[in-house]
């Protein structure tokens, strides 16, 4: 064929259909503001029940995670998230549901080698670079004299 | 003997016979166009075993099985198999077909293993090697995404030109006697790369490969598109496809006529949310065994080339960054009066 790779990759981009964007941004946006606004129930619900911010802070966190682990159970989070994508993704609810899912799936390879390491094989690089992230946040806030 | 044509294709002299076919397919494959065509549709997707990756074996010995059956053959009168399928070390294969010892060849051409081992079988057989050989070749949604993609109840989204892994196995026997279709000729692929770095889009990748053996075979025994009832893509999904039409026609060769692919005779596309179409060792495989099998038994087809395409990545290459390099093998069917 007398074709160069940059033709090629041209008419890949011709032939290969791009992500809706408008209809995923609709999703994630109702999808991810419902989970919003369930935890700003929530976290009002926690204060009615006579908590401080910090107490009713981490247990909409806990709630919101729990539900999420429940519905990865029961095999619904990932047909939320086919309409959501980052809707169910971006909130606590995605991070649940990337520790748990592999969680189940590697169950078949034991519970050291499976469960024990495979849970934070989506997760593990959040953590990583999340408290990367704070540490440089830190040191800048450090050099800004805002300590 | 074989005879050489061209720089790559082998005309088969012999009648390599391909006596009889089986398939089992999944739940989603079962409710698909072909429904009618499987010997066996499993609505469980373990099959009642304690892993996916063992239920893909199982799948690979009830094709086994139902093809003994409908050739009416014990095991042992096989000389050799020809199996493979996309997990590591090809263990569906070797798990799977372990109980009949039959001497095994393991082959790994990724989703195009399937023509692969038919061609390999009619080049032993034509060598005079054996009496009889099966091709058995496997692929399970489950497995493929373990090994290949992210967890089963992770809330991804796919891309719209992702492929759906197809959880089936395909079988066919192939004998040096018998009546049936004939594999009259062979093209084997060669390894192409044209850049292509998205594993998300293997119908892309996987197209210039297709087009490289499609183009290779009609040079080397100047026939022509006209000449066939089908000209059967493994699984190039909907974009390859459009891709492959593409270059073809850059090189002269008009197949839009005769051109369809197993990834999108499988599924009812869009109606069964496969994206782009089916993908995997199984989609070919299962597909040529069930449907394009009987349609050339019972005489609606009489020619037909079946070009099952691989995409040679690893979990590893795609990790760091290499391109992802294709191979298309291509076998041609001879049914009826004229392979009579």
């Amino acid at each position: 064929m007398n074709l160069t790779q940059n033709d090629y990759e041209k008419l890949v981009k011709q032939a290969s259909p791009n992500s809706k964007i408008l209809k995923n941004c609709l999703g994630a946006f109702l999808v991810g503001g419902a989970i919003c606004t369930l935890g700003q129930g929530l976290i009002t619900w926690y204060y009615s029940l006579g908590m401080d911010k910090t107490a009713a802070g981490a247990l909409t966190s806990i709630t919101l995670i729990a539900l999420a682990i429940l519905l990865t159970a029961f095999h619904v989070f990932d047909k939320i998230a086919k309409f959501a994508g980052a809707g169910t993704l971006v909130p606590i609810t995605g991070f649940a549901n990337s520790m748990a899912s592999p969680a189940m799936e590697f169950k078949a390879e034991g519970f050291i080698l499976g469960v024990g390491a495979k849970m934070f094989s989506i997760a593990g690089p959040v953590i990583v670079y999340g408290t990367v992230a704070s540490m440089i946040y830190g040191v800048i806030l450090l050099l800004l004299g805002g300590m | 003997m074989a005879v050489r044509k061209g720089n790559h294709t082998i005309l088969f002299e012999r009648p390599i016979t391909l006596a009889a076919a089986a398939a089992a397919v999944g739940k989603k494959e079962g409710e698909g166009p072909l429904h009618d065509y499987f010997d066996r549709i499993h609505t469980d997707t373990t099959l009642h075993e304690k892993s996916f990756e063992r239920a893909e074996a199982a799948l690979q010995k009830e094709a086994f099985t139902v093809l003994m059956t409908k050739a009416g053959i014990a095991p042992s009168d096989v000389s050799f198999l020809f199996a493979g399928d996309l997990l590591n070390q090809c263990i569906s294969s070797t798990f799977g077909l372990q109980d009949f010892s039959v001497p095994l060849f393991g082959i790994y051409g990724a989703c195009s293993t399937f023509s692969e081992g038919l061609l390999l079988a009619a080049m032993a057989l034509e060598g005079g090697c054996g009496e009889r050989a099966v091709v058995v070749t496997s692929s399970h949604f489950c497995t493929a995404e373990r090994q290949f993609r992210f967890p089963l109840e992770y809330g991804g989204l796919r891309t719209p030109t992702s492929q759906w892994t197809a959880t089936a196995a395909g079988a066919v026997l192939l004998g040096q006697s018998g009546t049936g279709p004939r594999l009259t000729a062979a093209t084997p692929g060669i390894v192409t790369d044209y850049g292509v770095k998205d594993a998300n889009n293997m119908g892309a990748a996987m197209a210039p490969a297709a087009a490289v053996t499609i183009g290779n075979f009609f040079r080397d025994t100047g026939r022509c598109p006209e000449d066939y009832d089908l000209i059967a893509t493994g699984d190039l999904g909907l974009v390859g496809s459009e891709l492959l039409i593409t270059l073809l026609k850059k090189d002269a060769i008009d197949i839009s006529r005769q051109h369809n692919d197993c990834g999108l005779m499988l599924y009812d596309v869009k109606g069964q949310g496969t994206t782009c179409g089916g993908s995997g060792c199984g989609c070919s495989a299962s597909v040529f065994s069930a449907y394009l099998y009987d349609q050339l038994k019972k005489g609606r087809m009489h020619k037909l080339l079946l070009v099952s395409t691989g995409a040679l990545l690893s979990p590893t290459s795609t990790m760091q960054g290499e391109n992802i390099p294709c191979i298309a093998h291509l076998v041609e069917i001879t049914a009826g009066k004229e392979g009579a």
